[in-house]
């Protein structure tokens, strides 16, 4: 029997110490009329070597396709260390730190972490981490309305260029406790969110505003503008960033040109992932959520904090759990229990290892990439890039000819060629967002816009088809 | 005993400028400055962010040492109740991170998709059989988020039946907290209703609770208080009867899998704790993996994306396909890589393996009942079978030898052992709830009866060893209070 230890004289010896005749005696307090069918949709166990084989098969079968896929999920190297300490048994079957005590390591490790996400963000503390990006910004809304008490409205502004499907997170999460999302456009030349296009909201009632760095186009937004407007108006500044792009860029902590002491935004979270996690098909990430020291009450999900022990010494331990449900039930901040604590050891080990200069320089290698991918494409005949505003390691083109199309010969290709935008954004045309980060060599984007090139040359005869079809 | 007393400085400490893992960096190169320069001084950072410099074996050492701090199932027995602390199969991890499918991108197109998206499907289908159930999304990330999706879906329920007013859940008061902190982040409100002194809700509290406002009911069973709520089908009819639909914490699962079916017992929605049931790790709090299973009322409903499969291709299953659902949970579906090791390790039991994991998991439960009630403690509900766990109170001893359950948790890491879940519930006084699992062998549950012998030896004689306990960690007791009110969370550079 898979992992199950024990010999018949074991289960003979155990039976005779409960009192009872079998197995089956143990479950007499469930009614008869209850007992279930036999399961007839779970195939016979497999021993490991078949397991291996069938995985290697299903893996096969997917490959590995050179990717200029991001939209929120960065294929960023990740240190041979970083997963070799993670799934030590130690850090991958313990639970949560509950026993303190018997806990330190997993303890030291989140306080560290979130010393390196306010060193990142430049703000003054941290979550041990939520679930991902997308649910952190829906947590975000939610500690804002607590957090604003200037403000009675529930109004959160998110601008067009925020991740859409963020957007759609928000919206189920934070939906039903009457959080009202209002949109921003886009300056369409530009590529980033206009101050001039928050004016209407002024001096209303609203009670935070997102702003995304680099947003969802790659595009860099003039952040010192937006969180002036939002501190002029009395209304928070919820930063949505990259980590890895904080290695280069302003700290949301700085945004704003007062000097009042009114700087920076008031919350800022975001997906951890591209710290040396996995692409993994889309999780397990996480999100990652700091603040000020006079919000951190109404921050959601576990704090460690440093304390003492019973002879003086410094040790860690879970703090300010009256905000949580198992304390506070329904009036607690969230009803989250868990953070990730294993995607968070491997980014504490990932930072560490790369340290601010490491860090810096995938970014300025990702910035690199990209502009060469962008001019490579640029190249391509009926390609061209859509926005104008600075990037950061991504951005949109737009093709000639509707995008899925491409994107399949692409893939027929093994090339993954970027997130076709039409449906989403269907005022951008034939738009293409794609990324392209320090893994990707000269010779990766060479093939890549060659490919492009190929299948634009070749659909010709298509697009006349496509063309009509589009029309009708 | 064990002696876990190592102490490791912060990486903070051992960091000093100029040091570098330097085959971490990727090249420097004029050409990256260049690129870096077209971004405005005024959205760049002045300096470099505070992160640590060392070498690559310092981190090593650093974090590998730490590791050594923690207890885990790897290392010790961990029966901590309510959380399925069993052992974790080295290969779901190893084959779930195959280089493919460690890579593979969530928005990658369903062409390069069709083995991960096989997995996916035989999950969705092998949990629909265990549950009983007629769908299943695994997009919610934890139990919590599985929780919200499924009282999110009971409110779509209502609402799309114009019945408005269904805005009340019911919870017993041996509950879980995030039942009720999840009521709240759906905009509903709690009433909870008390269990009578076998353990079993309590029907007429039941009866008088429901009516027009009733939006469902959120139960555990078996229960918190470990012992399984016989008149389901009862309590199925009086909240059915009202109007109300029956949520399913699936917490407890692995206490009946292939025994009972959350479907059979007249539940409409269910989450299941793939971390606890489902064996993938627990990782020091997470991630988790809380899939969501319905009956057929709230198929329309259920989180996106789904995998569908036309007996040919896999594909995903949108808005475009369910206009109804209560939406998307996560950035992109959810946390895929629990799921898949969750997926390995039901390969791995199969049919037979499934009911394997009740039978023992509750001849382990009720074993080490047995022999700890024979050494003079006392169970919180005499009368009951345990089911995969069962509940030890401490109330006399705490009486007569001034000590605390608190107290013996820490004296247990003394010896060795993971504590078991104290004070929760929170109605039964310095409660231990214990669950041991399947996958522990009968001569290491054996070694803990034999140290709670020990202990309440201890208690009798010398209770001060119990009360400064843990003396073998590389801490003392740790102060809590002054952890929240001298807050210290972050580490800053002396100035």
């Amino acid at each position: 029997m898979p992992f199950i230890p024990h010999t018949p004289a074991d289960v003979d010896a155990m039976l005779e110490v409960i009192g009872a005749k079998s197995i089956d005696d143990l479950f007499d307090e469930i009614p008869a009329s209850l007992q279930a069918p036999a399961l007839s949709r779970v195939p016979p166990a497999l021993s490991e070597m078949e397991i291996a084989r069938l995985m290697g098969e299903r893996a096969a079968r997917d490959g590995r396709p050179l990717s200029f896929l991001g939209a929120g999920a960065y294929e960023h190297h990740i240190p041979a260390p970083v997963w070799a300490i993670a799934t030590r048994g130690e850090f991958y079957s313990a639970y949560t730190p509950y026993q303190a005590e018997a806990s330190q390591g997993t303890l030291q490790v989140i306080y560290e972490y979130q010393s390196m996400m306010c060193a990142l963000t430049g703000m003054e503390v941290s979550n041990a981490s939520l679930y991902d990006g997308a649910s952190a910004l829906a947590e975000a809304c939610l500690t804002a309305v607590r957090a604003n008490r200037q403000s009675q409205s529930r109004r959160v502004l998110i601008p067009r260029a925020v991740n859409p499907t963020y957007v759609d997170v928000v919206r189920a999460i934070a939906g039903n406790q009457g959080i009202q999302i209002e949109t921003v456009d886009f300056d369409p030349r530009q590529g980033r969110t206009a101050v001039a296009s928050l004016q209407r909201w002024a001096r209303q009632d609203v009670t935070a505003i997102v702003v995304q760095q680099p947003n969802f186009f790659g595009c860099l937004e003039e952040v010192d503008e937006l969180t002036d407007w939002a501190r002029d108006n009395n209304v928070f500044v919820i930063a949505l960033v990259n980590p890895t792009s904080l290695a280069l860029l302003k700290a949301p902590g700085q945004w704003g040109r007062r000097s009042d002491g009114r700087q920076g935004v008031d919350i800022v979270c975001g997906e951890g992932q591209p710290l040396g996690v996995p692409l993994a098909s889309g999780g397990p990430y996480f999100g990652f959520m700091t603040t000020r020291m006079q919000h951190v009450r109404q921050m959601p999900g576990r704090i460690v904090g440093r304390t003492l022990d019973a002879e003086g010494r410094p040790g860690f331990t879970l703090t300010l759990q009256a905000r949580e449900q198992h304390i506070r039930r329904s009036k607690a901040t969230s009803n989250i229990c868990t953070n990730q604590g294993l995607t968070v050891t491997a980014a504490t080990i990932y930072m560490s290892l790369l340290g601010g200069a490491g860090l810096e320089r995938v970014a300025a290698l990702s910035v690199q990439r990209t502009s060469e991918l962008v001019a490579a494409l640029g190249a391509v005949s009926g390609v061209r890039e859509v926005f104008c505003a600075p990037r950061f390691h991504e951005a949109v083109v737009a093709l000639d000819r509707p995008v899925a199309p491409v994107l399949a010969a692409l893939a027929r290709r093994g090339i993954l060629g970027g997130l076709d935008l039409s449906e989403r954004f269907p005022e951008l045309g034939h738009a293409l967002l794609v990324n392209a980060t320090e893994t990707k060599t000269a010779a990766d984007i060479g093939r890549f816009a060659r490919a492009l090139a190929e299948v634009q040359s070749i659909t010709v005869g298509a697009r006349g088809a496509a063309q009509q079809r589009s029309m009708t | 005993m064990t002696e876990l007393k190592l102490r490791e400085p912060l990486i903070f400490e051992l960091s000093k400028p100029g040091r570098q893992a330097n085959t971490q960096f990727p090249p420097q190169s004029a050409a990256a400055d260049t690129a870096v320069s077209q971004i405005p001084a005024h959205l760049r950072r002045a300096e470099a962010p505070l992160l640590p410099a060392v070498s690559e074996l310092q981190a090593v050492r650093h974090f590998t040492r730490l590791s050594q701090m923690n207890f885990s199932i790897d290392t010790h027995f961990y029966p901590l109740g309510s959380c399925t602390m069993k052992y974790n199969p080295k290969a779901c991890n190893t084959y779930a991170m195959l280089p493919e499918l460690a890579g593979r991108h969530p928005l990658a197109p369903e062409s390069h998709s069709q083995g991960f998206m096989a997995c996916m499907y035989e999950l969705q289908e092998m949990l629909k059989d265990i549950t009983g159930m007629q769908g299943v999304s695994l997009t919610p990330m934890a139990g919590a988020q599985g929780e919200f999706a499924g009282v999110a879906m009971i409110r779509a329920y209502h609402r799309a039946r114009g019945d408005l007013e269904r805005t009340e859940i019911i919870v017993p008061e041996a509950a879980h907290g995030t039942n009720p902190a999840t009521a709240t982040m759906c905009g509903c409100t709690v009433k909870e209703i008390p269990c009578d002194a076998n353990g079993d809700v309590d029907l007429a509290a039941l009866a008088a609770a429901v009516g027009p406002k009733t939006a469902g009911i959120m139960l555990t069973n078996p229960s918190t208080l470990g012992v399984f709520e016989r008149r389901i089908e009862t309590v199925a009819k009086i909240v059915h009867g009202a109007g109300g639909l029956l949520y399913y914490d699936g917490a407890n699962l692995n206490a009946i899998l292939g025994k009972v079916r959350p479907g059979d017992m007249g539940f409409d929605v269910i989450h299941m704790n793939l971390h606890k049931t489902f064996s993938t790790p627990h990782g020091g709090g997470g991630p988790g993996s809380g899939a969501v299973g319905v009956g057929a009322r709230l198929l329309p409903f259920l989180p996106i994306p789904i995998v569908g499969f036309d007996g040919d291709r896999y594909r995903w299953l949108t808005l475009h396909d369910l206009p109804q659902s209560i939406g998307r949970l996560s950035g992109f579906m959810g946390n895929a890589g629990v799921n898949l090791r969750a997926y390995i390790y039901m390969r791995l039991l199969g049919r037979e393996g499934m009911v394997r994991v009740a039978e023992f998991a509750a001849l382990n439960a009720n074993y080490m009942l047995a022999r700890l009630r024979a050494a003079g403690f006392d169970p919180a509900y005499p009368m009951r079978r345990a089911s995969h766990e069962f509940i030890i109170t401490l109330k006399r001893q705490s009486r007569e030898f001034q000590v605390t359950a608190m107290d013996v948790a820490k004296r247990l890491l003394d010896y060795g052992f993971h504590a078991p879940t104290t004070y929760f519930p929170l109605l039964v006084p310095e409660c231990l709830l214990i669950e041991p699992t399947e996958t522990e062998a009968k001569e290491d549950l054996d070694r803990f009866c034999e140290a709670m012998i020990a202990i309440l030896r201890e208690m009798e004689q010398e209770p001060g060893k119990l009360t400064s306990a843990p003396h073998t960690m590389p801490v003392r007791r740790l102060d809590d209070v002054r952890a929240a009110k001298q807050l210290d969370l972050v580490w800053k550079p002396a100035a």
